[in-house]
């Protein structure tokens, strides 16, 4: 079946539905997403949406931009980290116009808290003075993401959206360097839909399922990301996966900055507040790369807490902050560490360990959102990405807390507004082949394999391999093995086959392709990563621990190789407006 | 310790009606059923299929019936169930079943979309800033705010059993969280849409829907608060 559209948004988390609200009437716009819409990641998202409102204390998008430039280790490209900034004021007072229902100061306005990284100076005429933490995020409870993902929700519902939900897509159609449309499978009946469109977003999340222990759900397998790829497309930054330090101990489930920000604190087996003394002037509130690793050391050191199973945790403290504030602005998380861990937090502490969390990387694109297709900016005709999938890039090396939920409104926003200009001088550009071919071939192969290899238990390999060998720390040697790894693992995909061969909600078959997507992104992130020979924001080389500048201050672009070759890697240098590189301490 | 989960299997390709199948499996008290349904799904059989994302209790995928009430697979633990007897796992019921656990939900979110689950404002916004609203009121909205649509609750009502147009618990709650919103300028139009008896007035205040509800809202009082809203404008 063929549909067309003006207007194809995949991905319906917080940077796609911004999007589609951004499409007048006149165009016809579909927002298609492999699970309904309000099941999308972005509404995990607890701890907050970052602004400088000021409605707590003094705050200048000055000091927000310089925080994310800091925070990204100087890899985010400053005039992107300045659009996002200045544009975060708006964003945030038109999510509170749409209807979202934030906390709120004495005065009415929407609360704000602290969070990781964000700061401002103490003397605010003198920049240089030392930077204490600023209340800059917004919230609403530990709840943020799921209440901007439902009103955004509301707000295309309002809007008549068309949607199409659990399709699944398995092709980005580019010919000529212009996008034309995708392909989907309908996952209710395994049908193929083919999308002709006039312009296409991507906005299909993160891939933080490529590592053992994870925050990211399910569904995030980095479908989007792994197409682009696949259709000859670079990928930027893919080294850059960031782990955050407090993920329920075993399990990865997120327990937000939030908790730190409202005066969590973290402790060693001691008893010992470590963060003092590897970041004497923020402490808990540092960076996440930065609490990660200082979690790791203290564990590798021999100052972890041995827990049930063998392995290591470190304890969060939240007895002190009492019951009421516990329950008042951080109920989720606290009720995920009682039911999943049985950990009662007004009592006793919560067992911690670092969790992959957040692709820094992804599809490169322009500050609107335009795909771009190497490492000059040569633009990909409507071709649009925007969220967690693309790569502006405002986070560089390492997100600050609360700047993703701003990224996916700031850069969902202006992708729309760039593609409706597109559209006025666009047409449906015919397919070269029949654009089906590729996802039939696709079906039939996963579908008739023969093989004796398991999908759960390569998927497994992979993400202990990721864990253990590409995971916080990171060195030459064990780089190369876990390419070595993840190639067998690719060829033993090939041999693997899956059980159910049925056309309803096959659930198998689904797995089997992300894990294929996963196993081409698992490949990009060890081999950015083994050539990147120096540590940067979440890129921690132990072979290589300082920061190079010289060499260094540039994005690795990734393609896919041919057949037995090795991938091309280019690079893009960083766009310096007015920060200069400084060593970052906190 | 072993367990075995007695799981309804229907896949219409093939079965004419649904039927049972036990699975027996090593376990441990702090899995989740989830955990259960994936460890039969990777290990033993691979077409079981059932929907999930998050697996933390917030994307509201998997919405199920373990030992006959609606809950979340991912956030009941195998600690408090009756691991010694057989443990039943279904579909929620009243839907129709597409495969295994997996339900058309297509007339739930229909019935949520009736209510005009959106903010309505004809007042234009400030030009600077945020409207205004108190903390207090903010804090009105933020128990039906938690709805994470997983339907648990709907699914359990008597009223929604025997009536088909009955909006259900879900739908009211989302009507509850613009009507009290003190932002919202279409309390009247909304509650003209509750005010009808498949509306709130179908609401027998029999309790299933809290029972069941996994964030713990107190859904009846919710829709009692509009029946008083409605009986207030009357006056
Ligand atoms: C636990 C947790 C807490 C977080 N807390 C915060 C926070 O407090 N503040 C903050 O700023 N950030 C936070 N983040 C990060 C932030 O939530 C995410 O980065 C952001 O929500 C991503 O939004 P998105 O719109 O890019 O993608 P998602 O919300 O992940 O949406 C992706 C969409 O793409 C669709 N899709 C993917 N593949 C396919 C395919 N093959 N076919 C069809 N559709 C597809 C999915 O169905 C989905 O609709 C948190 C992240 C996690 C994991
Ligand atoms: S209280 Fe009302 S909505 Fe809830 S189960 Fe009973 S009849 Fe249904
Ligand atoms: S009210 Fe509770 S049970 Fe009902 S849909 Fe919402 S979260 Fe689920
Ligand atoms: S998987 Fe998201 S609520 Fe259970």
């Amino acid at each position: 079946m063929i549909h067309k559209y003006d207007v194809l948004i995949v991905g319906a988390g917080g940077a796609g539905l911004r999007a589609a609200v951004e499409i007048p009437k006149e165009y016809t716009c579909a927002v298609i997403s492999k699970v309904f819409p309000t099941r999308s990641h972005t509404g995990t998202a607890q701890g907050g949406v970052c602004a400088a409102l000021a409605n707590e204390e003094d705050d200048s998008w000055e000091y927000h931009a310089f925080d994310t430039v800091k925070g990204s280790d100087y890899l985010g490209d400053q005039d992107s980290i300045e659009v996002m900034c200045q544009d975060a004021v708006r964003a945030v007072i038109e999510l509170e116009h749409m209807g979202v229902p934030f906390s709120r100061t004495p005065d009415g306005k929407i609360a704000q808290r602290q969070f990781g990284g964000h700061t401002k100076p103490e003397n605010p005429n003198d920049p240089n003075s030392r930077r204490l933490p600023v209340k800059r995020a917004c919230y609403s409870a530990d709840r943020t993401g799921h209440v901007m993902l439902h009103t955004l929700y509301e707000n295309c519902l309002k809007n008549q959206v068309k949607f199409f939900s659990e399709y699944f897509v398995t092709d980005l159609i580019l010919e000529d360097n212009i996008c034309k449309g995708i392909v989907t499978i309908d996952i209710a009946t395994s049908e193929i839909h083919v999308f002709h469109a006039k312009t296409v977003m991507f906005a299909t999340g993160g891939f933080g399922r490529v590592f053992r222990i994870t925050s990211n759900a399910h569904v995030g397998t980095g479908d989007g990301c792994a197409l682009v790829y696949n259709a000859g497309l670079p990928l930027e930054d893919m080294e850059f996966f960031q782990f955050h330090p407090t993920g329920l101990w075993r399990l990865g489930i997120l327990v937000s900055e939030a908790a730190r920000g409202e005066g969590g604190i973290l402790r060693n087996k001691d008893g010992e507040r470590f963060m003092e003394r590897y970041a004497p002037t923020v402490k808990d509130l540092a960076p996440r790369d930065m609490v990660s690793r200082a979690i790791l050391t203290e564990i590798r050191e021999g100052r972890g807490i041995l827990g049930s199973d063998g392995t290591y945790y470190i304890n969060l403290d939240l007895m002190h902050l009492g019951k009421k504030l516990i329950d008042e602005k951080l109920p989720e998380i606290t009720g995920f560490a009682r039911t999943y861990l049985g950990v009662e937090p007004t009592k006793e502490s919560v067992p911690i360990q670092p969790t992959a969390h957040y692709a820094m990387g992804g599809i490169p694109t322009n500050v609107d959102a335009e795909v771009i297709a190497d490492e000059k900016g040569t633009i990909v005709k409507g071709f649009y990405s925007a969220g967690e999938c693309a790569c502006v890039s405002v986070h560089g090396g390492n997100r600050l807390g609360t700047n993703s939920l701003l990224d996916i409104v700031v850069f969902g926003r202006r992708g729309g507004k760039k593609m409706v200009e597109y559209l006025k001088n666009a047409e449906h550009t015919e397919f070269k082949v029949d654009p089906a071919e590729k996802t039939r071939t696709l079906l039939d192969g996963v579908l008739n394999k023969k093989g004796t290899e398991n999908i759960a238990k390569i998927r497994r390999e992979m993400q202990e391999v990721m864990m253990d060998k590409c995971g916080i720390f990171r060195n030459e040697k064990e780089l190369g093995e876990a390419l070595v790894k993840i190639r067998e693992l690719k060829e033993r995909y090939c041999n693997a086959s899956i059980q159910d061969k049925g056309v309803i909600f096959n659930m198998d078959l689904m797995e089997a392709i992300e894990l294929e997507n996963m196993l081409e992104l698992a490949e990009t992130i060890v081999v950015s990563a083994a050539v990147r020979t120096e540590s940067r924001g979440a890129h921690s080389r132990e072979d290589f621990p300082k920061r190079d500048d010289v060499n260094w201050m540039k994005h690795t672009f990734i393609w896919k190789p041919e057949d037995g070759k090795d991938s091309e890697i280019k690079y893009k240098p960083v766009t310096i407006t007015r920060y200069k590189p400084m060593e970052r301490k906190y | 310790m072993q367990a075995t989960f007695r799981v309804l299997r229907y896949n219409p390709e093939k079965d004419n009606k649904p039927h049972f199948e036990d699975y027996t499996l090593d376990v441990h008290p702090t899995m989740t059923v989830l955990d259960v349904l994936h460890q039969i799904k990777w290990n033993y059989d691979g077409t079981l299929s059932f929907r999930r994302s998050c697996a933390h209790g917030i994307c509201g995928s998997d919405g199920i019936k373990i030992n006959g009430k609606n809950a979340l697979a991912c956030s009941i633990l195998l600690k408090v169930i009756n691991l010694k007897k057989v443990v039943t796992i279904e579909p929620l019921p009243h839907f129709p079943i597409i495969k295994d656990l997996i339900v058309d939900m297509t007339d739930f979110y229909q019935k949520l979309e009736t209510v005009k689950p959106y903010l309505i404002v004809n007042n234009p916004a400030p030009v600077e800033g945020e409207r205004r609203q108190s903390n207090e009121d903010a804090e009105k909205l933020f128990e039906s705010a938690k709805c994470i649509l997983c339907a648990c609750c709907t699914t359990s009502c008597p009223s929604t059993w025997s009536d088909e147009n009955y909006l259900g618990p879900a739908a009211l709650l989302k009507a509850y969280r613009f009507v009290f919103d003190t932002r919202d300028e279409a309390s009247d139009e909304r509650l003209d849409i509750i005010d009808t008896p498949d509306g709130a007035w179908r609401c027998h205040t029999i309790f299933n829907c809290n029972a069941c509800c996994p964030k713990e809202i107190n859904i009846t009082w919710h829709i009692s608060q509009l029946k008083k809203a409605v009986s207030t404008r009357e006056l």
